[in-house]
């Protein structure tokens, strides 16, 4: 599907600027070109399908099914589920919890929420098609669900009301079922697409940087790195680290965006892939900015209690990672 | 006289926003209009939105959740 990318690629390093086949520089160059385009499309696509879902589902059509439904515990799942579909970006991570609180739905519904929803996002999955392919994507996608209804669930048991800051107990006090006061856009299909398809160049444009740069250091890596290089220190019968990855990861922020194509590199190089998901989920779904603007609703005891669980899930879902591949 | 509001706790997205109002209210040259920044997480969560960043005319929110376009805003700013 993606030869001709390949082709170009080679048409482009070989021929046009004349460098020499397998030479190092040259194999950098080829594959820098050949995933920046490759990548850049996956994503369009992605992002552009996601837009598409999310114009039908938008935050307040989540928050008031999550109300308006008891679920039986399957709440937890379709909270986490949305957080797939429905991008937002940290800065909201404040009003998306009031909102939700306000709505009656459950804090551990909540939090399932905002675990998945900066963790699997449409840029990861975009990248993650163009890096690794398929399965993997959907054994990310699977398991970024599954940990952010597991940490809900788990948070859930906590009792966590009491951690809340006074300001958000009055919302919850006052808290009430949603009526319908979202009203349906009835707006046609088509007429929809022109304002997805801005959305999705909009994004694009934003990341794009973070992706090139990314691939940049990708490429120079896969370049002059030789094979098995991290298989030294970090490889599967080193129980430590998955563990050691990903705590290393927390305090560290960038987006899916620039961290994704170094990661697949790690991986090139003999990281496991397990390994290297852990660290690439703690590093883009916990991060301190986000830890600063949820001071404002939760106490910093309930900070650290959803920090050490989210962190304990990354922790498993490695592990899960390394035994499935 | 028209206010605008533009509702966000200070990210990228947010600051972007209101240079796009402001370039709107300008290019209309509109004489009677107020922009006021709304950072305070406390006065957000009156308008009931939970993404930011958002533009509140006249007290009617109008746009949520992303960076309007300019074109957008002045057509809003018509009405």
């Amino acid at each position: 599907m993606f030869d001709w990318i390949q082709q170009f690629a080679d048409w482009l390093i070989y021929r046009q600027i004349g460098l020499e086949r397998g030479r190092r520089l040259a194999e950098a160059l080829n594959f820098f070109v050949y995933d920046s385009i490759k990548i850049l499309l996956l994503l369009f696509v992605v992002i552009f399908f996601m837009g598409i879902v999310n114009s039908y589902f938008p935050i307040e059509k989540v928050r008031n099914f999550l109300s308006r439904n008891k679920l039986y515990g399957l709440e937890y799942f379709m909270a986490s589920a949305f957080g797939v579909v429905t991008p937002f970006c940290s800065c909201s991570s404040v009003p998306l919890f009031i909102g939700f609180v306000r709505g009656g739905i459950p804090l551990g519904v909540t939090f399932a929420f905002l675990i998945t929803s900066p963790l699997v996002n449409e840029v990861a999955i975009g990248l993650f098609l163009g890096l690794f392919g398929l399965k993997a994507t959907a054994i990310y996608v699977i398991s970024g669900v599954v940990l952010g209804m597991t940490a809900g669930i788990i948070l859930s048991r906590f009792r966590l009301e009491r951690y809340l800051t006074p300001w958000v107990k009055e919302v919850l006090a006052n808290a009430q079922r949603e009526e319908e006061k979202f009203t349906a856009e009835n707006t046609p299909f088509f007429q929809r697409l022109p304002v997805i398809w801005r959305e999705a160049a909009k994004i694009l444009k934003g990341v794009v940087p973070y992706v090139i740069v990314g691939i940049a250091i990708g490429g120079l890596m896969h370049g002059y790195i030789p094979e098995g290089f991290f298989e030294k220190y970090m490889s599967k019968e080193n129980l430590l680290a998955v563990p050691m990855a990903t705590v290393l990861a927390v305090p560290m922020y960038s987006n899916a965006s620039g961290i994704l194509p170094v990661v697949q590199v790690l991986v090139s190089k003999g990281i496991p892939l397990g390994t290297a998901i852990a660290f690439m989920m703690a590093v883009v779904g916990l991060s301190f900015p986000e830890a600063m603007l949820l001071k404002k609703v939760m106490s910093l005891k309930l900070i650290g209690i959803f920090f050490g669980v989210v962190t304990l899930c990354i922790i498993v879902s490695g592990y899960l990672f390394n035994l499935i591949f | 006289m028209k206010t605008i509001k533009i509702l966000g706790t200070g990210c990228p997205n947010c600051k972007r926003t209101t240079e796009v109002v402001q370039q709107a209210v300008e290019e209309l040259s509109l004489p009677d209009v107020s922009i006021e920044k709304v950072e305070d997480i406390m006065k957000i969560m009156e308008y009931d939105i939970m993404s930011t960043p958002a533009v509140v005319i006249d007290e009617r929110v109008v746009i949520k959740g992303r960076v309007p376009s300019k074109g957008e805003i002045m057509e809003l700013l018509k009405v």
